[in-house]
């Protein structure tokens, strides 16, 4: 038996990085195959070369058997391969069915859109996968669990015999999941083959047939699910032996600076993206927090800083509720904040170094008479700011947008710090920085916490969290699962923790 | 009050329809545009321009059809400026917009007078004669509304009807309205976004350009100096009063129409001030976009599409 | 929504600054002049005569600075109240709307309220006529925070309801004896005086002076302005930075509408010292051409609006002296918007010339 789909010895190296190292991978006809691995492993490298999103740099693709050149979506789509991405591609306030024909429109007599063969075409494959879809409906009133399944039926109506599916149920409640589950299962049924890319155990020990691990660039292994579990896979994934050892969870030895209790709101897609999440940081630590992304640290933070809108649960600074006040009551009480969006939420990229570094602090540190801005103040500031903080620039005047990445970050972080904060929240600090601003980041970071501030560290970097925490709390889902002591745990724990695994 | 009610007869409905063509003609070519994510603030120039350019041809070659050949012609023209500036080079729409009514307005009243020699207006041309319906003249109250008009004036619920047809019963129409929507997943299915924003915005001073031929060449056969008296603009509160649908938006511009022809007669009895009557337009269309009367929201979010 | 503010600001904006940005903008004028060149030549005129009599009559005479300064002065006020407005990312184009209601503010309080010294008369007529500017635009501006009403087409459609409002009471209620649709004249007192005769020149070019100066100082010195403008340019960064969205929209309109409001005003006190009907030739619309032709900021618009009036008044002797139709003035102003509109078009064609 051939296989459907067969890539051999394919390398992908981005500058700095290969992303995919001589990777073979296999996937039977008719199979729902598992595609397994941390944030970074390679997988949906892989899957975009499949899909014709990248071009590899060696290595072959066979279809069916025969080798194929795919160069662009539209290749894959004609060898029968469709994607479902995560973020969806459907126009709001069309129909179902006109979603699901755009672009390929059936005609009566070249000019009329034929609706009957729509609504018939449409209908039948919902009834043959048994995919539950009100097709004459807007997309915009379905739920996301439901545009889901219009993306699964418009990769299907292009023909697609091998679907990819990206990290399908970080969008879905355990509720729709499920139902994702027997459609996928119709779906082989049916012949049709299925990739299922997650970086979540349990889902691809519950659907998968077989499940590939990548690590690094590279295939661990390829396994039947049915012969494997958590621990093995866990194990492949993290490459070690995980020892299951949950310790009593580490607390604040005095009262928290900042805490946390019980908070709920949702995402900007309306879902629920904090459930109930309780967490202290104690003055003079690093509490990292470990999470795979997506699962409720952008909402963790907004919340702490006042910009999302809580529907439940509470926000104390230093024993006072600060839930119901406003981003600005917040600063000057003390939180400062570096975003994990710089360019979207730190910095203004056409305003002057100087003026970045005043912002937030405009109406007390930089003001004398409550009307203009001290700019005579702010220049001395600047000038110190950009000497204690080494940030290469012409002069304060010039405009951040020409800086460095690193160097727009120096002064990000200049700005929070020299208000010398009781609580930081820093939310990927060292996204896209080079080692030494990377490394100059950290530093500061630890000397803030010397000096006796609580450090709230969201990161996706597991390993940045294990340099600097005092304390790892791991977020999974829209609340904490568990909170350890580093010194305490190990990498391999919290990767466990963080895929979903061991929280019974 | 007798007075008001003798102002009420066919006369004055059959003056709405004639108010109310050219308004509906850009009305239906700014909703094209809007559907496609551009706004056209130049409907008011562009007409004007084809209002211009429709007497120009008819005066030099005693053609009125040709005249609205070309009317149609310089729409589609300065359509596809207002297309390469917004989709091409990214520019802003407002912008591009307000510079084609400047423009409009400076560039038909000095070609006029270098053509006629005379700012204020054009000399008398060739003009499309009215059309009468035979059986329906004969039926009384509707002959006398509806039984003779401008051959445009009859064209105009066709293309309203076609508009429908191309919208929403056609695959063109179902990749204008996605591509207006949400471009990026349009592009990803396969649809030339670029290509499909470059006709609309086209369409959309073609049929300006109709209107403004309405007026030079059907209702007057003169061009007189800034003669579309802000029409473009009220064409773009009865788009908006007609949410982007083409029915609606004829409707909308009917009752426009039916204002416009009101105040005229209003203003040489002095009971109701015509200016009141004016602006009702327009507050009509600001109480619609905040939601007071029913709930207008724009088919696109205006934002220029630029390709990953 | 705060996307969509960003968006605007970068489109006008075009990513150009500073010196480039300062290069695309005289770029824009001397191809729209070359442009308007063509024009004239196409239709038998000579470019050379036309531009050297419009220079001279807008330059080279005390009466001809004087009149290029009295058309400049509307245009720098709607320019800067168009500007004030962008810088917190809002497109404000019912400028013209809102000049006319401070037209008519002023006017009514320059009638009515007689019998006041001029020392507080002066500055008494001004003031309504600004808070009638600000209140024309806060109607756009809480439809916009309240409903996100895109304010392009709400100030647009006000405009025109003010246009038609202002015509109606200077129709009716307050029309002044005669057939001209036109209100009483404002009493002495509330006059701005002439200050180069027999130019209309009047002491509107010193208000004009020092709101270009203040408005340089609020947005770059005061912490409002400077928030303003964060928001503008970047509203997540602001609204993480602790400020206020929505009631930056307010200012900026209030503001906005203000001088706007200010600029009628110092219309109707400084040259007709009446409200007349059709008195503004669209001086709210070269307000937004002539903002962007400044590069955006007060004194560029100040500059802007001297070569705008410059084509108004030179245009006129030109069309004396040569024969040229008057409105080839339009034709360039129209160009040189166009050109702005689309620095990328500009630097593609700077590109194809190298």
């Amino acid at each position: 038996m051939t296989s459907a789909i067969q890539m051999v010895d394919i390398t992908k190296t981005f500058p700095g990085v290969t992303a995919n190292d001589n990777i073979d991978f296999s996937v039977d006809k008719a199979e729902i195959h598992g595609l397994l691995g941390e944030n970074g492993a390679g997988k949906s490298v892989l899957m975009s070369i499949l899909y014709g999103l990248y071009k590899p740099d060696s290595g072959d693709i066979l279809v069916d058997g025969e080798k194929v050149d795919i160069s662009g979506p539209s290749d894959a789509m004609r060898l029968g391969i469709g994607m479902v991405h995560q973020h969806f591609m459907l126009v709001p306030s069309l129909t179902v069915v006109e979603n699901v024909i755009l672009g390929r429109e059936p005609t009566v007599n070249g000019v009329t859109l034929d609706m009957e063969r729509m609504l018939r075409d449409v209908a039948e494959s919902c009834k043959r996968y048994k995919l539950d879809v009100d097709i004459e409906a807007p997309v915009y009133q379905l739920p996301v669990g439901v545009q889901q399944r219009v993306e699964i039926l418009k990769a299907l109506y292009r023909g697609a015999d091998v679907l990819i599916l990206d990290e399908p149920t970080s969008v879905l409640t355990p509720g729709e999941t499920e139902e994702l589950f027997n459609a996928v299962r119709e779906l082989k049924a049916d012949g049709k083959t299925v990739i299922f890319i997650s970086h979540k155990l349990r889902e691809v020990l519950a659907i998968c047939d077989r499940i590939t691990v990548l690590k690094r660039g590279k295939v661990v292994g390829t396994v039947l699910a049915a012969e494997t579990g958590e621990g093995q896979l866990a194990e492949m994934m993290v490459g070690r032996k995980i020892v299951y050892e949950f310790t009593k969870e580490a607390e604040c030895g005095l009262e928290p600076v900042l805490r946390l209790e019980g908070l709920e709101c949702l995402s900007d897609r309306g879902i629920p993206a904090l459930r109930g999440l309780d967490l202290d940081l104690c003055g003079s630590e690093i509490l990292g927090v470990a999470g795979v992304e997506g699962n409720g640290q952008t909402e963790l933070v907004e919340a702490v800083m006042g910009l999302r809108e809580l529907t439940g649960g509470s926000v104390k600074l230093d024993g006072q509720d600060i839930t119901d006040t406003q981003p600005k009551t917040r600063i000057q009480m003390g939180v400062s904040h570096i975003p994990e969006d710089r360019h979207k939420r730190a910095i203004v990229p056409d305003f002057s170094v100087l003026e970045n570094l005043v912002l937030g602090s405009q109406r007390d540190r930089f003001t004398r008479n409550g009307v203009s801005i001290d700019f005579a103040e702010a220049k001395r500031f600047s000038t110190d700011m950009i000497n204690d903080y080494q940030i290469a620039t012409p002069g304060p005047e010039t405009l951040i947008r020409y800086l460095s990445g690193g160097n727009q970050q120096r002064v990000v972080v200049a700005r929070e710090f020299s208000r010398d904060p009781p609580v930081v929240i820093a939310a990927q600090p060292t996204r896209g920085l080079d080692v030494g601003a990377t490394e100059y980041v950290r530093r500061k970071l630890v000397e803030m916490r010397d000096h006796g501030a609580g450090v709230l560290l969201i990161s996706a970097d597991l390993d940045e969290i294990w340099a600097l925490s005092d304390r790892v709390a791991v977020i999974y889902e829209g609340s904490i699962v568990a909170v350890k002591a580093v010194d305490e745990t190990d990498v391999q724990e919290i990767g466990l923790l963080m895929a979903g695994g061991g929280n019974e | 009050m007798v007075e008001l009610l003798d102002l009420i007869n066919t006369g004055l409905f059959a003056a709405a329809i004639r108010m109310a063509t050219p308004i509906a003609y850009a009305a239906l070519g700014g909703m094209f545009s809007e559907r496609v994510g551009v706004m056209n603030i130049g409907l008011e120039g562009i007409m004007l321009t084809s209002a211009f350019g429709g007497v120009a041809v008819s005066y030099y070659t005693g053609s009125a059809w040709l005249g609205v050949v070309a009317a149609v012609l310089v729409g589609g023209l300065l359509g596809l400026f207002h297309a390469i500036i917004t989709v091409k080079y990214a520019g802003d729409q407002v912008v591009s917009g307000t510079g084609i009514n400047i423009l409009a307005a400076g560039f038909t009243a000095y070609m006029s007078q270098v053509i006629w020699g005379t700012r204020g207006s054009s000399d008398a041309v060739n003009s499309i004669p009215d059309l009468t319906i035979p059986v329906l003249k004969q039926i009384p109250v509707l002959g006398e509304v509806f039984g003779t008009h401008s051959p445009l004036v009859y064209l105009m619920p066709i293309i309203t009807a076609a508009s429908y047809y191309v919208l929403f019963k056609t695959p063109l129409g179902l990749r204008i309205r996605a591509v207006g929507e949400h471009p990026t997943a349009a592009e990803t299915a396969g649809v030339d976004v670029v290509k499909i924003k470059y006709m609309c915005i086209i369409l959309s001073g073609m049929l300006a350009g109709i209107g403004g031929a309405f007026l030079s060449l059907s209702h007057l056969n003169v061009f007189n100096k800034g003669m579309t008296g802000g029409r473009g603009f009220i064409a773009m509160a009865a788009m908006i009063f007609g949410k982007w649908m083409p029915f609606s938006v004829f409707g909308a511009s009917l009752l426009f129409g039916f204002a416009d022809a009101l105040q005229m007669r209003l203003q040489s009895l002095g009971i109701l001030p015509p200016q009141i009557i004016l602006a009702i337009p327009y507050v009509l269309t600001v109480a619609i976009l905040a939601g007071v009367v029913g709930k207008a929201k724009p088919p696109s979010d205006y934002k220029p599409y630029e390709k990953e | 929504m705060s996307e969509r503010l960003t968006a605007a600001v970068r489109r006008v904006f075009g990513g150009g600054d500073g010196l480039q940005g300062l290069m695309i903008q005289v770029a824009a004028i001397l191809i729209a002049f070359i442009v308007g060149a063509a024009v004239l030549a196409v239709t038998g005129y000579s470019p050379v005569d036309a531009y050297v009599s419009m220079a001279s009559g807008a330059f080279g005479s005390s009466y001809g600075v004087g009149q290029t300064l009295t058309q400049a002065t509307p245009i720098v006020f709607t320019s800067i109240a168009f500007l004030i407005g962008l810088k917190a990312g809002l497109f404000n184009i019912g400028i013209e709307g809102q000049f006319l209601m401070g037209a008519m503010g002023a006017t009514l309080a320059g009638v009515y309220l007689d019998g006041l010294p001029w020392v507080i008369h002066v500055p008494l007529t001004i003031l309504v006529g600004m808070i009638a500017g600000a209140l024309w635009s806060l109607i756009p501006a809480v439809l916009k925070s309240r409903f996100d009403a895109h304010e392009v087409i709400t100030t647009m459609m006000l405009s025109y309801v003010a246009t038609h409002f202002t015509s109606y009471l200077v129709n009716y209620p307050f029309k002044a004896p005669g057939w001209v649709a036109q209100s009483l004249k404002i009493s002495g007192s509330a006059e701005l005086p002439r200050i180069l005769p027999p130019t209309q020149l009047s002491a509107a070019i010193f208000v004009a002076v020092i709101v270009t100066v203040a408005s340089t100082y609020f947005l770059q010195k005061t912490i409002m302005g400077y928030e303003l403008r964060a928001t503008g340019l970047n509203p997540s960064a602001a609204e993480n930075a602790g400020i206020s969205i929505d009631r930056n929209i307010l200012v900026s309109m209030a503001l906005s509408g203000a001088v706007a409001g200010l600029g009628g005003a110092c219309e109707v006190m400084g040259i007709h010292r009446r409200f007349i009907q059709g008195f503004s030739p669209g001086y709210g619309w070269d307000g937004l051409a002539v903002a962007l032709v400044g590069g955006l900021n007060p004194v560029g618009s100040f500059f802007a609006s001297v070569l705008f009036g410059a084509l108004r008044s030179g245009g006129m002797i030109m069309t004396r002296a040569t024969g040229v139709p008057l409105d080839i003035v339009k034709i360039l102003q129209a160009l040189v918007i166009m050109f702005v509109a689309a620095p990328k078009l500009i630097r593609a064609l700077l590109r194809r010339e190298r």
